[in-house]
């Protein structure tokens, strides 16, 4: 998958840069005007209703979900393939069929919805942090430190996501040695998904600091003495914010999708413990043979996952765009 | 100006030393290549003969050396799979990729910007709202399997394109083939693009979008509505050639993306290009290949992030590279 | 040498009649590519399948695999150590060069030089003696009845062509200058070489001067290789391939019930089986701290009913495997029916997991390719399943074989405690799997590299010495059985099933499935 729109973000940072007051954003962000915005827009009334449903869905699989589908005692291979209930031959224990070992389908989307949100999560908030972090020293220190760190990002452009979890799954296993694997495959997608997306908040953050560090209150505030890394915390990173929560939520569906494609290479979660990314990877090799309910329950479940996120997103940028107003 | 350029220079070459410095300490974590090069029953004292032949028994440092002594002369050595050099391999492939990546560009533009035109101008239209969350359909489901659907139905259920390769080519010059100038080269080239474009496509749709809404409310714009100056021309003259910048500086950062992440549609699509190379590569543990493949492409993102920045340079000084 | 039995190539039915005048072209793809021309190059079923369409050796092995004069009229075993072969005259290669005993000569020291991995077909310290120009002696240091049962794959470079193009040295990656013999290829088969782009293309046209009667009707054929299985079935579906393999168990129906193409299926030589640590004091990956449960037969066996082989065999396979009960495939080994599988027996695995001081089971880790076999990572998943039900815990790393096999094999100390492998003996005889898979071994793995559980017993190592010696077929037929018993008995593998082969055909095109899974063009004929 294409990195995502750091540029996209840039581009938007540029134009904001003028238009923004020197207060916390973050606080404003929470201010009435924004509620407001959200009752307005019906589809993101809707999108953010979707968004919870799926979320309480995936968080609450263990109790709601009608089968286990990671304890495999509990699943028959005698049972794989079944239809959902609607077709001839299916079976009412698995309303929307099972897959090619014989787990439930729905149960299965509702804890791979669960696992994929989870890789998600995880790798955006770690992949955030590092490009932030960074992304305010190169912006703030400039020159050499900047065109290290940025260097240091080309590089890692250049390594896809494949080759990445790759070698942090045999680099793992040559430090820990005789790791787990239904742990750690866990682990190593985060990180590699992680350090596959940190660059686009390092450069965006990088713009967006070059342009704050030259206003006023900066300025004023370095004069009195603050310490650099309490100026970058305090003052200039809540006003670089905005861009980084949009870049998040696409993020968020990148990371999902690139999981699943992962899975398809072979590198993904474990198939014991499936995302829903490997669940559609699986059902991809039985879509000719007339089994499509394997791969086509969890791509919809992925799509629409992914597109209310992105319609949060959608109106979150809107919103949080003061042009637009 | 001209020390900015060459300390970027500079800076390009460590990065890509870093590149090969880094690819080759991690290959060994990659795989064994030794297992894909021989057949099973090869003995063990064969297998460690062709390992100490292939050098892999060296200190890394001394392997990295005698790839970077030979890479500076555009030497990468022997693909372990298919026993040829490594840089005729990719003279080969460079070809393929670049029409898929050219014509997926195309796609992307041809379909997102009238569609980002529209959606800015009529912000509040259902249709606008539909494009925005149809266009989310090519980031929400994976490559591999939008390929494989599309496949499906325009292959094997319509039989209308093929489901593979690049159908007949052309030879131009010594070493370029094109795909572009063969009716079933042409036919070969429109499901893989679009894969491949589907994403570039929603991103450059939501620009233009982005773009249109913040233009149409600058104070110049409503000034020339002001005047009385038809809407299409004030849409189409003044307003469009203004997101065309950012629009057209992303395209170019996007169509290094392209090139560089076409290694899934290529697989899908079995299209000889490199990125399916380099996957095969990656599947075989073909050393030369991925040292190549990788060099290639930080090659690539560096002078994209070179002329980007100077760009910057010239666009906005305020952003110019620094003291504090 | 009655132990290739005879087997039924489900060959089709061609109606219609052949036109002679049309330029046939036969398009077809398959999963792997072809990645270089060398015969000697690399010791892999496709290469050499495809490479055995333009060369030949001294024999051939013929539609139900029974060996055939090829290059070689006749041959006869002047005495035990001497075999003596007549050539056949008048045969040319493609240059146009003539076939003659210094060819052979040429071929059987190319094949044992440095860098080939073919070099196994003719033994180390065998000679070659030219006695005319169309009679060759191969001296052996001592008897080896089954000398010639590679020799098909053995193929017949010519002399010329090859010192003249700079080739003699067999291409290996080291060589800073690709091996003219990578690149092109002169044999003296019913096909050449008309052009190869290594991984996208190869195509061949007919050799109008083979010395034999060509019972195929193609003019040329085109190979494409297609990695993505979806893609490869699609390819066929819509018509724009002839024939693609392999494919899915799951397209099967699909491949038969689109109009126009049809599956072809049948056994193939590959054995699947699992394996598990048996050297080890303590086990890698369990929860059994200082001692290790493999090392008790009892527990193996557990293991073994504990599978439910027809549920594999229905569902994973839908029906395209035979279980099987030994480490060979039957249609290779006379005596394969005295075997059977232990029964499935979830029941009495448990008791025997309790016998061994395991009652409530205990965890494992299991690695497994998941690109390698027909369904490997999906047979292992249900092994898992089915382990869970007796309370044994699996703890499965499913990946790509580049990581699996640096894993697994000698070369990463053997890092695994219970593994599927799967093994075809190449030289469609016994005696490999004694040689990879049954022997003991050290561990830098000089023995049996291939018995990756390490386990060892003295018993057969002393039977396969003598079965590499053993002239007389029924004695070595009953030694050999004899070993599989030991086995059997102790539970060394588990074996699981013979995979099948699966290759889609569209209805007009006529040919061979041969169950080594070597796909020859001469064969097959175009309607």
């Amino acid at each position: 998958m294409p990195t995502v729109s750091n540029e996209e973000a840039k581009a938007a940072v540029q134009d904001r840069s003028e238009a923004v007051a020197p207060q916390g954003r973050m606080a404003r962000a929470l201010d009435s005007d924004l509620f407001h915005a959200f009752l307005k827009s019906r589809i993101t009334v809707v999108a953010a209703i979707g968004t919870l449903i799926l979320f309480a869905l995936a968080a609450l699989a263990p109790w709601i979900a009608p089968h286990d589908p990671f304890d495999l005692a509990s699943i028959s291979i005698m049972d794989a393939r079944v239809p959902p209930v609607w077709m001839d031959y299916s079976d009412p224990r698995f309303p929307l069929g099972t897959d090619d070992q014989g787990r439930d389908l729905l149960s299965g989307i509702f804890y791979g919805m669960r696992i994929s949100l989870i890789v998600g999560f995880c790798s955006v908030i770690a992949a955030a942090v590092i490009g932030i972090t960074l992304g305010l020293i190169a912006g703030y220190a400039g020159g050499r430190v900047d065109a290290i760190i940025m260097r240091i990002a080309d590089v890692q452009l250049t390594f896809p996501a494949i080759l990445i979890a790759l070698l942090i799954d045999g680099i793992a296993n040559g430090i820990v040695g005789n790791l787990d694997r239904e742990v750690f495959a866990f682990y190593i997608l985060i990180v590699s998904l992680a350090l596959s997306f940190w660059v686009q908040y390092a450069r965006t953050v990088r713009g967006s600091t070059m342009v704050e560090k030259n206003k006023e209150y900066v300025q004023a505030a370095r004069v009195i003495g603050i310490p650099p890394a309490i100026i970058m915390a305090r003052h200039i990173l809540p006003n670089v914010m905005g861009p980084v929560l949009v870049i998040a939520t696409i993020n968020l569906a990148l990371a999902i999708v690139t999981e699943a494609t992962l899975s398809f290479l072979g590198v993904g979660m474990p198939p014991t413990q499936p995302s829903l990314g490997t669940l559609i990877a699986i059902g991809n090799d039985f879509l000719y043979s007339g089994e499509w309910w394997i791969a086509i329950f969890p791509g919809l479940a992925l799509a629409l996952l992914v597109l209310n996120v992105n319609l949060l997103g959608d109106w979150l940028r809107d919103a949080l765009n003061p042009k637009l107003r | 100006m001209i020390g900015f350029a060459t300390r970027r220079l500079l800076q390009a070459m460590i990065v890509m030393l870093v590149v090969s410095l880094l690819a080759f300490t991690m290959f060994r974590f990659v795989g064994d290549p030794i297992n894909q090069m021989v057949g099973v029953e090869t003995s063990i004292e064969e297998r460690e003969a062709l390992r100490e032949r292939l050098g892999l028994n060296d200190p890394i440092a001394v392997q990295f050396y005698h790839f970077l002594s030979k890479a500076v002369r555009f030497d990468f050595g022997t693909s372990y799979q298919f026993h040829q050099p490594v840089s005729d391999l990719f003279a080969k492939r460079i070809p393929a990729t670049l029409e898929l990546s050219f014509a997926s560009a195309i796609f992307a533009l041809a379909v997102g910007v009238p569609m980002g035109i529209f959606a800015g101008l009529n912000r509040e239209s259902a249709l606008s709202k539909l494009f925005l969350s149809v266009s989310l359909i090519g980031i929400s489901l994976p490559t591999f399997f939008i390929g494989i659907l599309l496949i499906f139905l325009f292959s094997v259920t319509l039989q209308w394109l093929p489901s593979f390769g690049r159908g007949e080519t052309v030879q131009i010059g010594s070493w370029w083939t094109t795909g572009f100038l063969t009716v079933s080269g042409l036919k070969a080239l429109i499901l893989p693009s679009i894969t491949l474009g589907l994403y570039q496509m929603t991103l450059i749709m939501r620009l233009i979008r982005a773009e249109m809404l913040e233009v149409i409310r600058t104070d110049y714009i409503k000034f020339a509505r002001a005047r009385g100056l038809p809407d299409r021309l004030v849409n189409f003259r003044h307003a469009l050639k203004n997101t065309m910048v950012p629009v057209i500086t992303i395209t170019g950062l996007q169509l290094g993306a392209i090139i560089a992440f076409a290694t899934i549609t290529e697989t899908v699509f079995q299209w000889p290009g490199m990125g399916l190379m380099f996957l095969q590569a990656v599947q075989n543990v073909d050393i030369p290949i991925m040292s190549a493949y990788l060099l290639l492409t930080a090659f690539l993102f560096v002078m994209i992030n070179f002329i980007v920045d100077i760009l910057y340079f010239f666009i906005d000084p305020r952003l110019r590279v620094g003291r504090p | 040498m009655k132990n290739t039995r005879i087997l039924v190539t489900a060959a089709l039915v061609a109606t219609g009649t052949v036109s002679a005048v049309q330029a046939e072209t036969l398009k077809f793809a398959f999963q792997g590519t072809l990645n270089a021309l060398d015969p000697y190059s690399l010791n892999e079923t496709f290469t050499l399948s495809s490479l055995g369409n333009t060369y030949e050796g001294l024999v051939r092995r013929g539609a139900d695999l029974a060996i055939e004069p090829g290059l070689a009229e006749r041959w006869e075993v002047v005495d035990p150590n001497r075999w003596r072969f007549h050539l056949r005259k008048g045969v040319k290669f493609h240059n146009g060069s003539d076939f003659t005993a210094e060819d052979v000569a040429f071929s059987a020291e190319r094949v044992r030089s440095e860098g080939s991995d073919l070099s196994t077909r003719v033994p180390a310290g065998a000679k070659v003696e030219i006695v005319d120009d169309y009679t060759v002696d191969f001296v052996l240091e001592g008897p080896n009845p089954i000398l010639h049962y590679e020799w098909d794959t053995f193929y017949i470079m010519d002399k010329e062509w090859t010192t003249e193009n700079d080739a003699v040295q067999v291409t290996s990656a080291s060589d800073t200058t690709p091996n003219h013999a990578a690149l092109h290829a002169n044999g003296t088969g019913p096909f050449k070489v008309a052009s190869h782009e290594a991984g996208v293309k190869t195509v061949y046209e007919k050799n109008d001067t083979w010395w034999d009667t060509a019972t195929h009707n193609l003019d040329a054929v085109e190979f494409t290789p297609i990695g993505s299985d979806a893609t490869r079935v699609a390819a066929l579906l819509s018509g724009e391939l002839d024939m693609v393999y392999p494919i899915p168990v799951q397209d099967i129906k699909r491949v038969n019930d689109n109009a126009g193409t049809v599956a072809l299926t049948g056994p193939e030589l590959r054995t699947i089986f699992l394996g598990m640590d048996q050297t080890r004091d303590e086990l890698l990956y369990s929860d059994v701290k200082g001692k290790n449960p493999f090392k008790d037969a009892r527990v193996r066996k557990a293991f073994y009913q504990a599978i439910d082989i027809e549920g594999i065999k229905r569902k994973v396979m839908r029906d395209l495997a035979t279980p099987s009960a030994i480490m060979i495939s039957p249609f290779l080994f006379d005596k394969a029916g005295d075997f059977e599988r232990y029964p499935y027996d979830p029941e009495a695995a448990k008791a025997l997991l309790a016998e061994a001081g395991y009652p409530d089971g205990f965890s494992t880790g299991m690695d497994c390719p998941n690109d390698r076999y027909v369904n490997d990572e999906a047979i292992c998943q249900a092994v898992a399943s089915m382990l869970a039900k007796i309370g044994v815990t699996v703890d499965l790393n499913a990946q790509p074989k580049a990581k699996y096999f640096a894993k697994i094999l000698a070369s990463g100390g053997f890092d695994t405690s219970f593994y599927l492998l799967g093994w075809t003996p190449g030289s469609l005889d016994s005696w490999s799997i004694l040689d990879n898979l049954m022997n003991c071994r050290d561990e830098a793995g000089k023995g049996s590299p291939f018995n990756i559980g390490g386990f060892c017993d003295e018993t057969i190592d002393r039977l396969s010495d003598e079965i590499l010696v053993e002239i007389d077929p029924e004695k070595r037929n009953t030694l050999i059985a004899e070993t599989y018993k030991i086995s059997h008995d102790n539970v060394y593998y588990i074996p699981l099933h013979q995979q099948g082969l699966a290759w889609g055909v569209a209805d007009n095109i006529d040919l061979v499935q041969r169950a080594d899974n070597q796909f020859k063009f001469r064969f097959v004929t175009k309607n």
